[in-house]
């Protein structure tokens, strides 16, 4: 049977992969940002699942306004780095878990939430950073990858409910899968940040690190936190935290198993606009 | 029935619903277009000319040729879209975020080094001085 093994939570801003791909990481702005990351790359080498099941979400970049999903699970084989307006980040492609993925599709379906099945996608940065930032450069990413996209670009996105809700769902699909993969989810995005408007370069380092403690000890009540404190607190671009709630929904504890083992912590401020926030919790079976 | 909108009172901020998304439709698809090496390309060698070619509002074109971030968000665009816009004349994502608070890159930069804008006086309109 395959299980979820642990789950990683991560900031993923296009700087950050700019950085990396110009080979900017030793430099005074950029080097405290990636030491932040050097305990989770080990972490990651040790801990090297089958597949990542990555939440993320689409910047403008494989969904234009001609189609918005709330939810969309990537069921191809492979996607490639998005173009975004300077070229495709100089990264692998992305080799998918077509079965799981299809299989998880079915189960969370049947189980009521509504996805979209994307078997053509490219992924941007949302994806991409985060991988890079937990395997660095290597030339073929080290596991499948099954791409995760949740609208957070136009309001209203799923609540923080709907996505705790839908981790749920995500663990029994996983768990009845019949062959013994290894599982990790990732919930990406955030910290506190606002790209738009007079208020641009909002942080919140105080609610930021809130979030992280109840994250790990109080993800139900957490869950139950509105849109509009995320936008006033976090910035109109924090509101990318929902997606956390749904790997946290994903966790062993959440469904009446042990607490996970918080494996590493990080925070710092700033990444370019943006307040850099980590996790990473293994569940305690594993 | 009109929507509920209960983020107009933040400050600086415009949330990017249905009825921006309706308002700025074409003006981010516009930005869309850009995605493209050819179309970036042609856009760059006669703006006004591309532009021509969108149903867009003059006023739309009008924040695009003049690089108004905070106009064109007012008349639909989101800011995921106009970096697009940036992508296309090698803008970096925090000069975009710096020119629409008022600041120099250098005045914003230093602000993000020191922790970012802080959230008092900043959650409310009421709060505003």
């Amino acid at each position: 049977m395959a299980r979820i093994t642990a789950s990683v939570y991560t900031s993923h801003v296009p700087a950050i992969g700019a950085a990396l791909d110009l080979g900017k990481t030793q430099e005074p702005y950029w080097r405290p940002v990636f030491a932040g990351y050097e305990a989770s790359r080990r972490w990651f080498r040790d801990h090297r699942p089958d597949v990542v099941f990555l939440v993320y979400n689409d910047h403008a970049s494989a969904f234009s306004l001609e189609l918005v999903p709330t939810f969309a699970i990537g069921t191809g084989a492979e996607f490639h780095p998005a173009d975004e307006g300077w070229g495709p980040r100089p990264v692998p492609k992305v080799v998918g878990h077509p079965e799981l993925a299809a299989h998880i599709a079915q189960s969370v379906i049947q189980d009521e939430f509504d996805l979209t099945i994307a078997n053509k996608m490219d992924v941007d940065h949302g994806l991409t950073v985060p991988l890079s930032l937990l395997c660095g450069q290597p030339r073929e990413w080290p596991c499948r990858v099954i791409p995760f996209a949740v609208n957070v670009v136009l309001y209203p996105v799923a609540s923080g409910k709907r996505c705790f809700e839908l981790g749920k769902a995500i663990r029994r699909a996983v768990e009845s899968y019949d062959q013994p993969l290894t599982v990790q989810i990732w919930g990406t995005g955030g910290m506190s940040h606002q790209l738009q408007g007079p208020r641009a370069g909002l942080i919140n380092r105080e609610w930021d690190n809130r979030f992280l403690d109840r994250l790990i000890e109080d993800p139900q009540g957490l869950s139950q936190v509105p849109h509009i404190e995320y936008v006033r607190e976090a910035g109109s671009e924090g509101i990318e935290l929902v997606m956390w709630l749904i790997a946290r929904g994903a966790m062993a504890d959440v469904a009446g198993g042990a607490k996970p083992n918080v494996a590493h912590r990080f925070y710092h401020v700033p990444a370019s606009n943006t307040a850099v926030g980590h996790l990473v919790l293994e569940d305690q079976e594993s | 029935m009109p929507l509920k909108k209960p983020y107009l009172d933040i400050p600086g901020t415009t949330i990017f619903d249905a009825d921006q998304a309706r308002k700025g439709y074409w003006l981010n698809q516009f930005c869309m277009s850009l995605m493209k090496a050819e179309n970036r390309t042609r856009f760059k060698a006669n703006e006004r000319a591309y532009l021509d070619e969108w149903p867009m509002t003059e006023a739309q074109k009008q924040a695009v040729l003049a690089r108004d971030l905070n106009q064109a968000i007012s008349l639909g665009g989101n800011i995921y879209f106009l970096a697009k816009l940036g992508a296309t004349d090698g803008t970096s994502f925090q000069q975009m975020a710096a020119s629409m608070t008022g600041m120099t890159e250098e005045q914003y930069r230093e602000m993000m080094l020191r922790g970012g804008r802080s959230p008092d006086g900043n959650r409310e309109l009421a709060e505003e001085d």
